[in-house]
């Protein structure tokens, strides 16, 4: 997916959607004070579906395949995943699809934060990840320095085929050589702004919005 | 996360943090299970372990937490160190600050040693009580409430019992209870998690002061297993070597009670009583055991004794004690 000419400094029209994939005919920009809503329950609902198909298509059907979900939010998308890829490929039970993944002990950032509260890594029962594809998936793909962590707690775990990354937004600005291999949207942002990602199971409502910086 | 800088005593743990050590240590439970053990989650740090008294399950265990979150760990004991020349607490605090200790796991006679060394401005790292004199031994009872949790509060789809406290339980602390930092800092911390505390004891081996601690005190084993039904029984070990007899060996207990063979009787665990307890009660025991004493073999090796998974229990608390204490920005507790 080629990413649209971002102008983030450019002269405001109106607070433009980024011009990328085919224009859905209401992204209503939220109050100000909230940002701009870049997808809604419906446009994220769709990409987690053309994700999925995407994901089967290039795994072949989802044999060895496994979802590891980054929490927090990684892990809702993981089961939404695999409901969807269950509801399309036959004889595949959801929850012998998707696990978490949890990475705090493995970043590299823990001594310039607060304390932060361990999530849980459990794959599904009976299954490891040794020998198979591992589809890590989180909300916002950003520096990239969680995936690296995520991919020093997968190699923890076992020693999977091959690993590759579903993200629902891809923000830009990589600060590792780590790149998706299913977006859901590519969202060029600029630093100063950040994005929100908010799923129904953890905020009540899907939306994905961008604050904080003059679009 | 949990705003702690040391950890001294089971009083520093409100209900929230002692509910936030637990499920951390929950999680690192989990790791555990694993066939790669070790997380990087501690690299570069350096963890001392400076014990003035004897361990062993206490330090092998702060040992493998440390090594399990890839700190680097010195162990100091004060058998064979300049502790042996004379070289005061200050001195040795100075030297461990000089090679740049992050946390100071400290046991010592002397209650109130920890509290010392956290507070007096001699070293920067952070410092754990791993035991002091007569007063308390935090990571002890948080491992205990930990397996407590574990039995009592977990079910299938929550195995750990994250998330919860023991709101509800009755434990019955059975022994020795004068000389037990254990108990003292099982009391604190299991009422803080809302459970009901029973101390069972000859007289002679209640402390002074019992009746300002939040529990109970009977002196009648066999009346609290039968009217009572704790939920879980634990025993503690007779300190023969703090009961300071004339003429050493066995016969010192006799100063706190008449023979070994009448406390058995009146406040050992054996197979008749463990009969009495309820069908979900479990046993405990901080070891090292006295077979034959407090505890017999047939309750200690029952099914119902959790005495070794507390060992195992106590590396992941432990770890989650180091993770909580050294893992986040050091400026956010100054």
């Amino acid at each position: 997916m080629s990413s649209g000419p971002a102008v983030p400094g450019a002269p405001a029209e109106e607070p433009t959607p980024v011009p990328v994939a085919p224009p859905p005919a209401a992204e209503t920009p939220a109050d100000d004070d909230a940002g701009t809503e870049v997808l809604g329950p419906a446009e994220v609902q769709r990409s987690l579906t053309r994700i999925a198909h995407e994901i089967l298509e290039r795994t072949k059907g989802a044999e060895n395949l496994l979802l590891l979900g980054i929490p927090t939010r990684g892990l809702p998308l993981a089961r939404r995943l695999a409901q969807r890829i269950a509801d399309v490929e036959p004889g595949v039970d959801p929850e012998q699809l998707a696990g978490s993944l949890d990475v705090t002990m493995y970043r590299d950032d823990l001594h310039r934060h607060p304390t932060r509260t361990i999530g849980r890594t459990e794959l599904p029962a009976g299954r490891s990840v040794d020998g198979q594809v591992v589809v890590l998936v989180d909300d916002v793909l950003f520096s990239g320095r969680t995936i690296r962590a995520a991919l020093d707690a997968l190699n923890d775990l076992g020693r999977p085929r091959a690993v590759q990354l579903a993200v629902l937004v891809d923000r830009g600005h990589r600060e590792l050589p780590i790149r998706a291999d299913y977006v859901g949207k590519n969202l060029p942002t600029s630093l100063v702004e950040t994005v929100r990602v908010r799923l129904a199971e953890t905020d009540g409502v899907d939306s994905v919005v961008i604050a904080g910086g003059t679009r | 996360m949990t705003g702690l800088r040391h950890l001294l005593s089971a009083a520093d743990l409100d209900r929230p943090t002692a509910v936030t050590v637990l499920d951390t240590a929950a999680q690192m439970a989990a790791t555990q299970s694993r066939e790669i053990k070790k997380l990087p989650t501690l690299r570069g740090r350096t963890v001392v372990n400076l014990f003035f008294e004897d361990s062993t399950r206490t330090r092998i265990s702060f040992e493998a937490a440390a090594k399990r979150l890839s700190a680097d760990v010195i162990n100091f004991s004060a058998k064979g160190s300049s502790v042996s020349k004379g070289e005061s607490l200050k001195d040795t605090a100075l030297t461990l600050q000089a090679m740049g200790a992050d946390a100071v796991v400290i046991r010592h006679h002397a209650s109130g040693a920890p509290h010392r060394l956290a507070h007096a401005g001699w070293v920067d790292a952070a410092v754990v009580n791993a035991g002091d004199g007569t007063h308390q031994h935090p990571t002890q009872a948080l491992l205990d409430a930990f397996t407590l949790r574990r039995h009592l509060a977990g079910d299938a789809d929550n195995a750990d019992g994250v998330g919860r406290d023991l709101t509800g339980r009755h434990v019955a602390i059975v022994g020795d209870v004068l000389h037990s930092r254990v108990a003292r800092s099982n009391v604190q911390l299991l009422t803080t998690l809302g459970a009901r505390v029973t101390l069972v004891a000859p007289p002679t081996l209640v402390p002074v002061g019992v009746e300002a601690w939040p529990c109970a005190v009977s002196y009648d084993l066999d009346g609290v297993i039968a009217d009572q039904q704790p939920d879980a029984v634990m025993m503690l070990r007779v300190q023969r070597e703090r009961m300071g007899g004339a003429d050493g060996g066995g016969s010192r207990t006799t100063s706190f009670f008449p023979s070994p063979l009448e406390y058995t009787r009146t406040f050992g665990l054996d197979a008749r009583r463990l009969r009495m307890l309820p069908d979900h009660a479990i046993v405990m025991h901080p070891g090292p055991m006295n077979r034959g004493l407090e505890i017999s073999a047939d309750a200690a090796d029952s099914e119902r004794a959790v005495i070794v998974e507390q060992v195992a229990n106590g590396v992941a608390v432990r770890m989650a004690v180091l993770y909580l204490l050294l893992a986040g920005e050091r400026e956010a507790w100054s």
